[in-house]
């Protein structure tokens, strides 16, 4: 976890109430707040207790593999003409992605509150996996919700939970997709409140979880400041990552963001372009108001109807994003940039055919972005993109697609 | 009579005077349709209802179970928006200025709509008091204090997870009265126990003198009746939902017997309130 932050420091937030700025807070129904206040207790609590610590650094190591490689992508890197590429590579964790890095800590933390049974919710089902392998691990109950419409585009994903014997629900309220994966959990939460914890997938939801879960995966920025000074003798010039609720990016930032010199970049999704209305870029094509028990930038209409997010990537198709980086953007710390779904599809040909690595669709968006600015950059101007999953769940999605393209 | 929290006191005062308990009916606003959600309102209290929770549709109603979800997706594919939901209690209020209406739904609406606007307009139009249902008392100064400030009520949850501890809490800055949300959970599922209900009644006014209104999981005349006995009203959503629901043509539009039947079971409603205590 991140050390203590100075004074005047943006690695302070969020204060005692959650809020980051205006954004986070407590926005939950009654029946959920004497919960939210359990974990927030028992968080604070475990962050002190140096055994605690010491069991989630051990299952980091051991059983998740970290520290993950920093791996030089020579190959892009001449591709591009400019620039020079690194690779954050967390899609080589134990189950593929990111996501594992947080599901271990909450697990650690659901124990010991004496929780046995777990909630969550899922996109591309890469935390739900996680979250069904954390429970198998630890011997734990797991209960994943999953829109409809992802249970059929991330099939691989489905059977993985179900091996790890987790039942999944699939969820046809609203759009059938992560948000409505993410009511339906917080409605199930409600009605079990003795017995279940819910691990959130990402750095959104009420307080205490956006920073927790920004606690829990800040190990990849931690990792990278100091692979990069073993690498480089110097901090990285510029950092990119791709934005769905926004957990690996803030992973990768949190450490570097008193690190002025150091651009932060995030990457949304920007599905059929921000024009056409059908994309998941909250900050570039939304506005702050309140949904899942945080203030955060949200697609929606003037009535304050949450409008349907698209894009080709199921773990970015979420109309909402982590309310620190609705704070970082207002605060003009990170910039928020988009992609199109095609933009994604090509990167994530490129990366597969220059580096050899399969990436997932949603670090193929940071790629598709990294394409379009490196080549302009200083040969010594060094970029890291943080690799946050791999794509072999994505394979069958992407197949007719890139077909369709010639581009396999 | 006052409006906002005047309106509510003077229900509960009448009812008190009474001696019976009130009936509070929730539906959603522009279910299936706001001519029909006009008509529905305007029937209400002649079908011995003695006050609305009027539900401002949301797309993602975080609280609700199946129904309540439905009955606001209908709402919204209607084209019912929150300025459509005030201008419905605003011809309500045009004939009746004695059944309190009691706004419920979530933030972000009211929160897009900007909060003051809300409040002024929402007032101006004849509402009572509000229920939003993701603000905490966590989360005051947002929308309640704003409110209590211009004498709307801004009605609290209280839940069975909320314990004795957090109780004052939620119970500061509340006014008209405090709804107990009998069961731990959505709307629309299991039912409470009379016994759990009526020790929680007795919980609450240890530590309250408002008036305490119990919903979630009342879905007979019999379960309002039980409710009545130990509580100051009984609050019925999911079931009159339904009931709008069962009227329903295959598209989802109402039909000539969505208005009647669906204030004849509230009828059974209050019949069964009215006659609990004697």
């Amino acid at each position: 976890m991140a050390s203590p932050a100075p004074a005047n420091s943006l690695r302070s937030g969020p204060d005692a109430n959650g809020h980051f700025g205006i954004f986070g807070g407590r926005y939950v129904a009654e029946t959920l707040m004497p919960l939210i206040l359990q974990v927030e207790e028992a968080y604070t609590a475990a962050k002190l207790d140096p055994e605690f610590q010491r069991e989630f650094e051990y299952y980091q190591k051991h059983y998740i593999g970290r520290p993950s490689p920093l791996f030089f992508a020579e190959r892009l890197t001449n591709h591009f003409g400019g620039g020079k590429l690194y690779f954050k590579r967390d899609e080589l964790n134990h189950t593929g992605a990111h996501k594992i890095n947080n599901v271990i800590g909450q697990a650690l933390l659901a124990r010991r509150m004496g929780k046995t049974k777990i909630i969550a919710e899922t996109g591309a089902g890469q935390h739900g996996v996680a979250t069904a392998t954390a429970c198998a691990l630890f011997g734990m109950e797991c209960e994943v919700f999953m829109g409809a419409v992802d249970v059929e585009r991330q099939k691989p994903n489905v059977d993985r939970m179900r091996l790890l014997g987790a039942k999944v629900h699939p969820v046809t309220s609203g759009s059938s997709t992560l948000k409505d994966a993410m009511n339906e959990a917080l409605r199930y939460w409600v009605s079990k409140p003795d017995t279940h914890f819910y691990i959130i997938g990402t750095v959104a939801g009420p307080h205490p979880y956006p920073a927790m879960v920004r606690d829990f995966q800040s190990v990849i920025g931690i990792e990278t400041r100091e692979q990069m000074l073993e690498a480089e003798g110097r901090l990285p010039d510029t950092l990119v990552a791709a934005i769905g609720g926004g957990s690996n990016a803030m992973g990768l930032f949190h450490p570097f963001l008193d690190d002025t010199d150091v651009a932060l970049v995030g990457v949304e999704a920007g599905g059929y372009g921000i024009d056409t209305g059908q994309h998941a870029a909250s900050l570039t094509g939304g506005r702050p108001g309140v949904l899942h028990g945080n203030r955060t930038y949200l697609l929606q209409d003037e009535d304050g109807q949450i409008t349907e997010a698209h894009s080709i990537s199921a773990g970015l198709d979420y109309p909402g994003i982590g309310p620190e980086h609705s704070w970082l953007h207002e605060l003009g710390r990170v910039n928020y940039v988009s992609v199109t779904d095609d933009e994604a599809l090509e990167a994530f040909a490129l990366c597969t055919r220059k580096e050899g690595i399969i990436p997932a669709l949603e670090p193929s968006h940071a790629l598709a972005h990294v394409a379009k600015m490196i080549g302009d950059l200083p040969k010594d101007h060094i970029v890291v993109m943080n690799l946050c999953g791999r794509g072999d769940k994505d394979v069958d999605a992407v197949i007719p697609k890139l077909e369709a393209k010639g581009l396999v | 009579m006052g409006a906002g929290v005047g309106r509510i006191d003077a229900k509960f005062a009448s009812l008190k005077e009474q001696g019976r308990a009130g009936l509070g009916v929730f539906i959603t606003a522009g279910d299936p349709d706001a001519k029909t959600s006009a008509a529905l309102l305007k029937g209400l209290p002649g079908a011995g209802a003695d006050m609305v929770e009027f539900g401002m549709p949301f797309t993602d109603p975080m609280a609700d179970g199946p129904a309540i979800q439905e009955a606001s997706q209908r709402a919204l594919k209607g084209g019912m928006t929150l300025k459509g939901t005030l201008a419905l209690v605003r011809e309500f209020r045009q004939d009746n200025q004695d059944m309190p209406i009691i706004l419920m739904g979530y933030y972000n609406p009211i929160y897009a709509y900007g909060v003051d606007a809300f409040l002024t307009d929402a007032l101006d139009a004849g509402a009572d008091g509000l229920i939003v249902v993701d603000l905490p008392p966590e989360e005051d100064d947002e929308l309640c204090i704003p409110a209590l400030k211009k004498d709307m009520a801004f009605i609290r949850l209280a839940t069975p997870t909320t314990d004795d501890k957090r109780l004052p809490k939620v119970l500061t800055n509340t006014a008209g009265f405090v709804y107990y949300v009998s069961i731990a959970g959505i709307t629309g599922t299991a039912s409470a126990s009379n016994d759990m209900i009526t020790s929680a009644v007795e919980r609450l006014k240890r530590h309250t003198d408002l008036p305490v209104c119990v919903g979630f999981g009342i879905k007979t005349a019999q379960q309002a009746a039980d409710v009545a006995k130990v509580a100051d009203g009984a609050i019925v959503g999911t079931a009159v939902v339904n009931a709008i629901k069962d009227s329903l043509d295959g598209e989802g539009r109402a039909t000539d017997k969505t208005v009647p039947t669906t204030l004849d079971f509230v009828k059974t409603l209050a019949d069964g309130v009215r006659g609990a205590r004697t």
